[in-house]
């Protein structure tokens, strides 16, 4: 167990430097450097402005002192500065990450809960077109864009039913409907993949032998079935980092909340370099964090996966 | 034996019909069953695949699958009609008075759940009016797994079914279905999955238990050997009808219906006939010869060697058959032969010629004179090609003739193999199991291989066809002078077959011999074993009177 826990932390720290490290080569490979390329949204930007900045920030250093220092910075916290508050990196991040964190890691509880429930109802609905409509659900939900749902639910509750404010006022539709939006988006894959991985499990023999206990349908399926699909579905949910913290990004433009998505917005649009790259290597960091989170969950749901002891045991459950 | 006149009828089945599907694409699976089974007896239903004995016993405990309808009849358990019983009481009958014994013990546990808790899950399934604390829960786990003779239970508890062999897995699985000791038991080919001296002592397990408590049992086999060998009675079962009902007795000395003296025909063992490869005088080049054969995995602490200095010759025109229970090496031994799979050690002339190390050209070259059939036809068949795309693939692969003269190729072979030649267009799905397994062997022979590796070549299939390729493999031999290198499990098949056999076990080849010496006088104690673990003592002492 130690050993697995080890090199499973061991490779999560490895793609973070490896994240890292690709980010600062992309930086390289833009056509100036961050100073210049901040500076050119001014028409006549002064060539000692420029050269006092570089000097500031640490941009006029030889590359490898710069790729060190950065990356010596890092495990001090220190992501460097943002070009265009002046303010420290960490900080503009730090001061809007609690609200993203929250909106975001809402919306993947009741995801997950969400496609628990639809994946039971299908399994469990006594009537094959009540199974097979809800079974249809999930390519509804994934086709319907984030920010659509948005603005639909905002005109609706918002404007036409006056049942919710336009800007975040702390009642509880105002925090539940964007979690909302964005958990039935990130749910679809999930339940996808579950529905799917459920099935598999029906055809295994195992299930025969426990109706033939006298087990009913639904001890079956929440006391043993759900346990045996859940590897592919975790899988996934981690993956799903990815397009929850995107989702976020909309989501909080549309319900103009205070979040990541702003600073990702001004970042962008700033041409902020150092901002960008901090908020790249954020969002490296919590997709490698929760699926280091997941790996660390499959010997809990499969003691085959110790057993075999070797790479790639959960990689083959899902295959 | 309790067939006496005063014991109960506990099951009684009158009429039962069932059908797949629905309008003009159904097909019946059991046409107006009749069958009455008396408490405490055990009855074999035996049957090819599709005679309808599984839909049977599935109908007995309610767990036909969703595309069954049961078209008339009734199921009466102890004068109550099971199939007028909702799904809630029906829940309450399995387990409890109905059990069951499933086919695959490797994929019959719950893969994530502890041993102990799902032996326990029964009783928490049936509290039957008082709940047990965790400590008899405990006490009870432990005491089914020492009726079923597991060793260690306080540590068995404890462990997951990936732990456990395939025979300690059927074993906790017995122990399951005996735990609330029902009045009837449905065994569904519980020992066909498992190795012969495993099975043997399972089957001991599971009847000394039946008739110790008095349960009666429906063991549902394809193997007229196993039933005979722990029923009362056997009912042989085809097209969905019952063909013969009667004690073990009866049904072997004086087997009424014709297709039961065909099955019995198949399951009794051969005479030592005089076979065809028997040539005594100049010595041959043989078809196969392996020296010191070695495979070695791992190293260190893990080395283990899969085959271990293995040596052999198939003499030319003749069957070799190595045996052995699975993890015996038989297998890898034959991926080397075919150079699949590099050995550590040793060499292999295939006709004289050494091809231990040839690569390349020279090892496609090697593979058009020798060639693989495998143990499952259903996944050695791509199942969207037509039978002729299957049969000239390997033509093509070599650039051997024009369209035209492939064609000629595969209508030969197709007749070689008794194939009609319409069959040349439908696709592999739409073929049975035999004859997906002929097409297989005319695929072997297209590039005029003159020896064929069997892999468990008949493994999958039903007796009487087995029979069938089995008679088609000897014709090939005479007619063409093949040889054969047979691995299988099934002794019974290899004493048909066999000229030569070697017995293996944990990588070595513990015996070699002709067939007469190693069936008639094993030398080793491991092949008296396998002999005596054979199913099918019945049907022996009744073959010699």
């Amino acid at each position: 167990m130690a050993a697995y826990i080890a090199r499973r932390i061991g490779q999560a720290l490895l793609v973070i430097w490896l994240a890292y490290t690709l980010v600062f080569l992309a930086v390289q490979l833009l056509p100036n450097d961050p100073v210049t390329i901040f500076l050119s949204a001014d028409a006549a930007a002064d060539p000692a402005t420029i050269a006092a900045m570089k000097a500031q920030y640490g941009y006029d250093q030889p590359l490898l002192v710069q790729y060190f220092s950065q990356l010596a910075g890092l495990f001090t916290g220190d992501f460097g500065y943002s070009l265009a508050s002046g303010q420290p990196v960490a900080e503009r991040i730090g001061a809007v990450v609690g609200s993203t964190l929250v909106l975001a890691s809402s919306a993947f509880v009741t995801a997950v809960l969400f496609a628990v429930l639809l994946v039971a109802a299908a399994t469990l609905a006594r009537h094959a077109w009540l199974k097979r409509l809800i079974i249809n659900l999930p390519p509804l939900f994934a086709a319907v864009p984030v920010f659509w749902l948005g603005l639909v639910l905002l005109q609706v509750l918002s404007i036409q039913l006056g049942v919710m404010s336009l800007f975040p006022d702390g009642s509880f539709a105002s925090i539940a409907v964007p979690v909302l939006v964005l958990a039935i988006h990130v749910s679809a894959p999930i339940a996808q993949v579950l529905l799917k991985s459920v099935d598999n499990v029906y055809t295994q023999p195992f299930v025969d032998v426990l109706r033939a206990k006298g087990a009913s349908p639904s001890w079956i399926f929440f006391r043993h079935v759900l346990k045996n699909a859940a590897a592919p579905a975790m899988t996934i949910s981690g993956i799903t980092v990815g397009t929850l913290l995107a989702g976020s990004v909309i989501t909080e433009t549309v319900f103009a909340r205070a979040g990541l998505g702003q600073v990702v917005l001004q970042a962008v649009t700033a041409q902020d370099v150092a901002l960008v790259q901090g908020l790249v290597l954020l969002t490296a960091t919590a997709f490698v964090v929760v699926n280091l989170a997941v790996d660390l969950l499959y010997p809990l749901l499969d003691p085959r996966i110790l057993k075999s002891g070797t790479h790639g045991a959960p990689r083959a459950l899902v295959a | 034996m309790s067939t006496n006149t005063s014991t109960p009828t506990l099951l009684d089945i009158r009429g039962l019909s069932i059908t797949y599907g629905t309008g003009k694409d159904a097909v019946i699976a059991a046409d107006h069953l009749d069958l009455e089974l008396k408490a405490g007896q055990i009855v074999a239903l035996v049957g090819e695949s599709g005679s309808g004995k599984t839909t049977l016993a599935k109908a007995i405990i309610g767990l036909l699958p969703d595309s069954a309808h049961i078209a008339g009849g009734a199921v009466e358990l102890a004068g109550e009609n099971l199939l007028a019983h909702t799904n809630k009481q029906m829940q309450e009958v399995r387990g409890r008075r109905i059990g069951m014994v499933p086919q695959d013990p490797g994929a019959s546990l719950d893969p994530v759940k502890t041993i102990g808790s799902q032996i326990a899950e029964v009783f928490r399934l049936h509290p039957q009016g008082h709940k047990r604390s965790k400590a008899q829960l405990r006490t009870e786990v432990i005491r089914l797994l020492e009726l079923v003779g597991i060793d260690t239970p306080e540590q068995r508890i404890g462990q997951y079914p990936h732990e456990l062999s395939g025979g300690l897995k059927q074993r906790v699985l017995i122990a399951i279905a005996f735990a609330l000791e029902p009045e009837l038991l449905i065994a569904d080919e519980p020992t066909s999955a498992l190795d012969v001296t495993v099975q043997l002592t399972v089957l001991e397990v599971f009847t000394k238990l039946a008739r110790e408590l008095g349960t009666a049992v429906i063991f549902v086999t394809h193997d007229l050997a196993v039933a005979t060998d722990i029923a009362d009675r056997i009912v042989v079962m085809q097209h969905g009808r019952i063909r013969e009902d009667n004690t073990v007795r009866e049904i072997l000395r004086a087997p009424e219906d014709p297709y039961t003296r065909m099955l019995l025909d198949e399951a009794t063992p051969a005479d030592f006939r005089a076979r065809t490869g028997e040539r005594a005088g100049a010595p041959e080049v043989p078809a196969i010869e392996v020296v010191g054969l070695t495979k070695v995995y791992g190293h260190g602490k893990t080395r283990r060697a899969a085959v271990d200095e293995v040596s052999f010759v198939v003499r030319p025109g003749t069957t070799f058959s190595l045996v052995g229970e699975s993890g015996s090496g038989k297998s890898t031994t034959a991926r080397m032969v075919m150079r699949l799979l590099e050995p550590t050690a040793g060499a292999v002339k295939i006709h004289g010629q050494d091809v231990t190390n040839v690569q390349g050209a020279a090892k496609r070259d090697l593979w058009r004179s020798l060639q693989l059939v495998y143990q499952n036809p259903d996944s050695a068949l791509d199942p969207r090609y037509s039978v002729s795309r299957i049969i000239s693939e390997p033509l093509e692969n070599y650039n051997i003739g024009s369209k035209a003269e492939r064609r000629t190729r595969v209508a030969e072979l197709l007749d070689a193999v008794n194939l009609p030649s319409r069959m040349a267009e439908l696709r592999a799905k739409e073929l049975s199991g035999g004859q997906r397994q002929r097409v297989a062997i005319a695929r072997a022979l297209a590039l005029g291989a003159k020896t064929l590796v069997l892999d468990e070549a008949l493994s999958a299939l039903d007796v009487l066809t087995q029979a069938q390729i089995l008679r088609l493999l000897e014709d090939l031999q005479v007619n063409q002078g093949l040889s054969y290198l047979f691995i299988s499990h099934d002794l019974h098949v290899v004493e048909r077959i066999s000229h030569d056999v070697g017995v293996m076990r944990s990588g070595q080849l513990v015996e070699v011999g002709t067939t007469e010496q190693v069936f008639g006088n094993p030398a080793s104690q491991y092949t008296r074993l396998l002999l005596d673990s054979n199913p099918g003592a019945l049907l022996r002492e009744m073959a010699n009177n």
